[in-house]
């Protein structure tokens, strides 16, 4: 029976379909777990943000929105290309699966450079708490809330605790996930991702669509949470 | 009497060496690489059976210290801050490397998919992927306790583990956090499995109900794990960055680690009782040669443990300060949890009513799970009950509550699990008299080295306190003494299994004349569990109708 299938099927499964839906259901299943990781993580923040308004609306106002703007739309364009790569895999036309694939792995590190460029940026502004942190900056600084409400530093550092915190664990989710699209991409370069074995394509997609779908919560839990009068480069 | 049916009563007897037997699974390779390369479900079970009582044997030692310090009211043998790093490294090593993975790693991974009639997990190297990541956990939790120890209780709070603490906090907390990723994938591969991979006919109406549990316990991993991870690793990144992320001096709260924490480590309990409750239907239906009462009960209740467990993990902080109304709530839901226990409990006990009861070492074994884990969960109740918790917190009445469910649950439904599938895991029986003898003195050593506990907690004495008032001395020699029954009973087992492993005779493929699928292969299994697919007929304990789940007879006494 695995000759059917080029040698796809493993020992242990009956058949095909039972194989495919199995690794279908397995990323579900670590998605779900992926969930809860950075729910735990939302959660906090949200939770310190409830406390801590004020603070937490200055700090938020110091990040770069334009650039975290562009990024998203960075990542909803690389979630379209990588379910190109399905269909396109699924129907052996391998042009252009190495070029959705490609393509992904492309704005995935056009999405890293930004927000590489963006640290560098928190960096040079002496924005990171514990190694660089100009607390000057915020020494007459007023809540755009409430200008009469007493500001604490030190809530400002924990917002900014978050940021690299949440931030981080993102890029590092992004990182594998271009690292497995890339793996992809050069098993479609030499001609071993065939049609049937399509589920590897969409088993990824299902993983880099939930990194797509985190940013959409750490964008504007992070970003959004003061108001940004100029937007700077 | 013919020529010809002489030869072919020569032919019936089990070992025929003339008939073309497959290989079991412990004959396809002896070297030490086709064991760790080995992707065979049964292969890492034996891998997990090995290292997991490995950190027992640690673990032990180490409760042996507290205890052994404990026989004097000043602290016999350990300096005060020697004495908080023992008991860290106690609590840690057990819970992380001994509890969780225990029943789900050795059991888990060897039986469910002979249990759903598979021949392998659905993902074989994620499985023994989940090993190796286990170990690399377990080696850099083991590398903290030697280069420092840790003093923060396994708890790990903070503002403690990440601003005062001088032990060497950061490789421990690494530790529990990488070890996290392998019950994960253990708790994933588990799920598949039991969606997946089911046999013909094997409806989840049909599944053992050690399945069941494993379901629920998996869904706990899962969905559980990854929380505190996110907890460890910010606790981590406070620590080793001076952020403030638990620091109340920077904005920070310690109770919402406290939070992060329990919302996984309640559940984290069941991750360790649940599969223990699963091992106790299998035993409980064999040795009463009864079906199980209740099935769908039973089978349910794991389920709702698995999702009311998930609602209670503030019963923890009722004395840090939590309002008084989230207080009173998780209260009432904490006795909540109560009500699936007690299900289960009853209808084990109607069950054994009117079997045909016999007292092989398993059995014993789940019997005293059963009284034990009973005191366990009751004591249970005075603890999640607002006014009575005030008084008890953090005294040795939660010491003896936990353990009397842990070790008197868990532990002994892990050996009475080993016990029943040892002559299915290695094709030998071990020594009836020395495994019934070992059976009733480590449940006897358990009561007697917890149930003093109770005692000194309801008259005020503390948990992790080196020392105590000269009054409370006879109990706390009463309970090192039990330490010690049950060190014998431990000594034996490990004796006797592995004398059973060098001559102990041929058990066969169905010692006990069980009825479930796992019974109906050769023991030990072959390399795909099953000659052939098997075809699943009825429900897994039909012990009334003499039939096996693949519709062989059972001989069924
Ligand atoms: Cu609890």
């Amino acid at each position: 029976m695995s000759a059917s299938h080029g040698g796809v099927l493993k020992h242990h499964f009956e058949d095909i379909e039972q194989q495919r839906s199995s690794e279908r259901i397995g990323m579900w299943m670590f998605l779900a777990s992926e969930v809860l990781f950075f729910g735990c993580v939302f959660f906090a923040y949200t939770y310190y943000r409830y406390l801590f308004p004020h603070e937490f609306a200055i700090a938020s106002s110091k990040l770069n929105v334009a650039i975290a703007f562009i990024n998203t739309l960075v990542l909803l364009t690389s979630s379209l290309t990588i379910t190109l790569a399905i269909r396109a895999c699924q129907l052996g036309q391998r042009k252009a699966l190495i070029a959705t694939l490609g393509a992904t792995v492309l704005l995935g590190f056009v999405f890293t450079g930004f927000k590489a460029y963006e640290y560098a940026e928190d960096w040079h502004e002496q924005l990171v708490p514990g190694t660089r942190f100009n607390e000057e900056q915020f020494r007459d600084v007023k809540s755009p809330i409430d200008p009469t409400k007493e500001i604490h530093v030190d809530r400002i550092k924990l917002f900014f605790s978050f940021y690299y915190a949440m931030t981080g664990i993102h890029m590092l989710h992004l990182l594998i996930g271009v690292g497995v699209v890339f793996y992809l991409f050069a098993r479609a370069v030499y001609g071993n991702l065939t049609p049937e074995r399509y589920v590897a394509v969409e088993t990824t997609s299902l993983y880099w669509h939930l990194v797509d779908v985190i940013w959409l919560f750490v964008m504007p839990l992070l970003y959004m949470a003061g108001p940004h009068t100029s937007l700077h480069f | 009497m013919s020529v010809a049916s002489v030869n072919e009563l020569r032919a019936v007897p089990d070992e025929s060496p003339k008939e073309v037997r497959h290989k079991s699974y412990l004959e396809e390779g002896y070297s030490i690489w086709s064991w760790l390369f080995t992707v065979d479900h049964k292969r890492i079970g034996v891998l997990y059976l090995v290292t997991v009582f490995g950190f027992f044997l640690v673990g032990g030692i180490a409760a042996g210290l507290i205890r052994l310090n404990l026989l004097s009211p000043s602290g016999a043998i350990l300096d005060n801050d020697t004495y908080n790093k023992v008991f860290t490294a106690h609590g840690v090593v057990m819970l992380f490397f001994f509890l969780i993975p225990s029943i789900p790693g050795i059991l888990g991974n060897f039986f469910v998919p002979i249990m759903v009639g598979a021949k392998d997990m659905a993902f074989p190297k994620l499985n023994i992927a989940s090993w190796y990541v286990w170990m690399i956990g377990a080696a850099f939790a083991v590398w903290g306790l030697l280069i420092g120890g840790i003093d923060t209780g396994w708890t790990l709070y903070p503002p403690y583990s990440t601003r005062s603490s001088s032990a060497s906090v950061l490789p421990g907390a690494l530790g529990v956090f990488i070890s996290g990723f392998s019950s994960i994938m253990t708790g994933l591969n588990i799920i598949v499995t039991i969606h997946k991979m089911r046999a013909p006919g094997m409806t989840f109406g049909r599944l053992p109900l050690f399945i069941w549990a494993m379901y629920a316990t998996s869904l706990i991993q899962l969905l559980g794990t990854p929380v505190v991870a996110m907890a460890v690793l910010l606790m981590i990144i406070e620590r080793a960055t001076g952020l403030g992320i638990f620091d109340p001096t920077m904005g920070g709260d310690p109770v919402l680690f406290q939070h992060l924490f329990w919302f996984y480590s309640h559940p984290a309990v069941y991750i360790m009782i649940l599969p223990g409750m699963g091992v106790i239907n299998e035993v409980i239906t064999c040795f009463s040669r009864k079906n199980i009462f209740g099935y769908k009960a039973v089978a349910w209740s794991s389920v709702g443990i698995a999702v009311v467990g998930f609602l209670v993990w503030a019963h923890h902080m009722f004395v840090a300060g939590i309002s008084y109304y989230a207080a009173l709530l998780f209260s009432f839901l904490s006795m909540l949890v109560a009500v699936p226990s007690a299900i289960k409990m009853f209808n084990w006990t109607a069950t054994l009513y009117r079997g045909k009861i016999t007292f092989e070492a398993p059995m014993i074994f789940a019997l005293g799970f059963m009284v034990l884990f009973t005191v366990g969960g009751l004591t249970g109740l005075y603890l999640a009950t607002l006014g009575t918790d005030i008084h008890l917190h953090d005294t040795y009445f939660v010491v003896a509550h936990f353990h009397f469910v842990m070790v008197g649950g868990m532990v002994v439904g892990l050996l009475a699990g080993i016990h029943f599938y040892w002559p299915k895991m290695f094709g030998v029986m071990y020594s009836d008299f020395w495994s019934r003898f070992a059976a009733v003195l480590i449940i006897v050593g358990y009561a007697l080295t917890f149930a003093p506990q109770f005692y000194l907690g309801l008259h005020g004495m503390p948990r992790r306190y080196p020392n105590y008032p000269p009054e409370m001395r006879v109990f706390n020699v009463a309970s090192t003494a039990g330490y010690f029954v049950q060190g014998v009973g431990f000594i034996m087992v490990a004796t006797y299994l592995i004398l059973s492993l060098i001559n102990g005779k041929r058990a066969g493929r169905n010692p006990w004349k069980a009825t479930g699928i796992e019974w109906a292969t050769e023991s030990p299994p072959v390399l795909h569990n099953f000659e052939k697919t098997p075809v699943v007929v009825c429900g897994p304990y039909e012990y009334p109708l003499n039939v096996m789940q693949t519709g062989e007879k059972a001989d069924v006494r």
